[in-house]
């Protein structure tokens, strides 16, 4: 499923609303998200799960082209933990 | 600073958006419930600019109690990871606030 068909199936859900309303508002719940993100604030939803920042240390990597070594600064990179529902229902597709 | 909620989600539609309290709840909701209605039939999710829900089938390891150290099998499970977006990842790796 692709964002603009996530929009749709929502659309369906609210037919009181324009699709162009639906499609700003998911627009919006993503910047949300990101934006609480690039502030290091976790988010958390309940049934679904929560992501936070997690941290990389610095390391010396290698450019592949040339082999030449790189310093890497230390960077956070975005981490997300499947919540108790979401990890069940999943799970109870494996064997279908 | 507490953590970003679907509440707090659903507010801000209502101010920024001129939803009504009501359809703000709905969409947070149903945005949710239809990622996790994809997973659950196994199909991969990708939200470009954020990132991608995909779905990996692990195959039975072998498991032990931690406390009596009896050998258990953790059982084959389908299991959800989130792969990033490079435009989400580009815009939280220099975060430089204090801890």
């Amino acid at each position: 499923m692709t964002k603009s068909e996530l929009i749709d199936k929502i659309s369906q859900f609210q037919d009181q609303l324009p699709p162009k309303d639906v499609e700003l508002a998911v627009k919006m719940i993503l910047e949300e998200m990101t934006q609480a993100l690039v502030n290091n604030q976790r988010i958390e939803i309940r049934g679904f799960g929560s992501f936070c920042l997690h941290y990389r240390n610095p390391r010396v990597g290698r450019n592949p082209k040339t082999g030449e070594t790189v310093e890497l600064p230390g960077k956070y990179v975005p981490y997300f933990k499947p919540g108790k529902e979401l990890r069940e229902r999943v799970n109870a597709g494996i064997g279908k | 600073m507490s953590a970003l909620t679907k509440a707090d989600i659903a507010e801000m539609l209502y101010e920024e958006l001129g939803l009504n309290k009501r359809e703000s709840k709905e969409i947070v909701e149903c945005f949710f419930e239809e990622i996790r209605l994809s997973l659950a039939e196994n199909e991969q999710v990708k939200i470009s600019g954020f990132g991608n829900f995909d779905l990996r089938d692990k195959s039975v390891r072998p498991g032990r109690n931690p406390k009596t150290g009896e050998d258990i099998p953790i059982e084959a499970r389908r299991v959800v990871t989130f792969k990033p977006g490079q435009k989400l990842k580009v815009r939280v790796e220099n975060y430089a606030g204090s801890e």
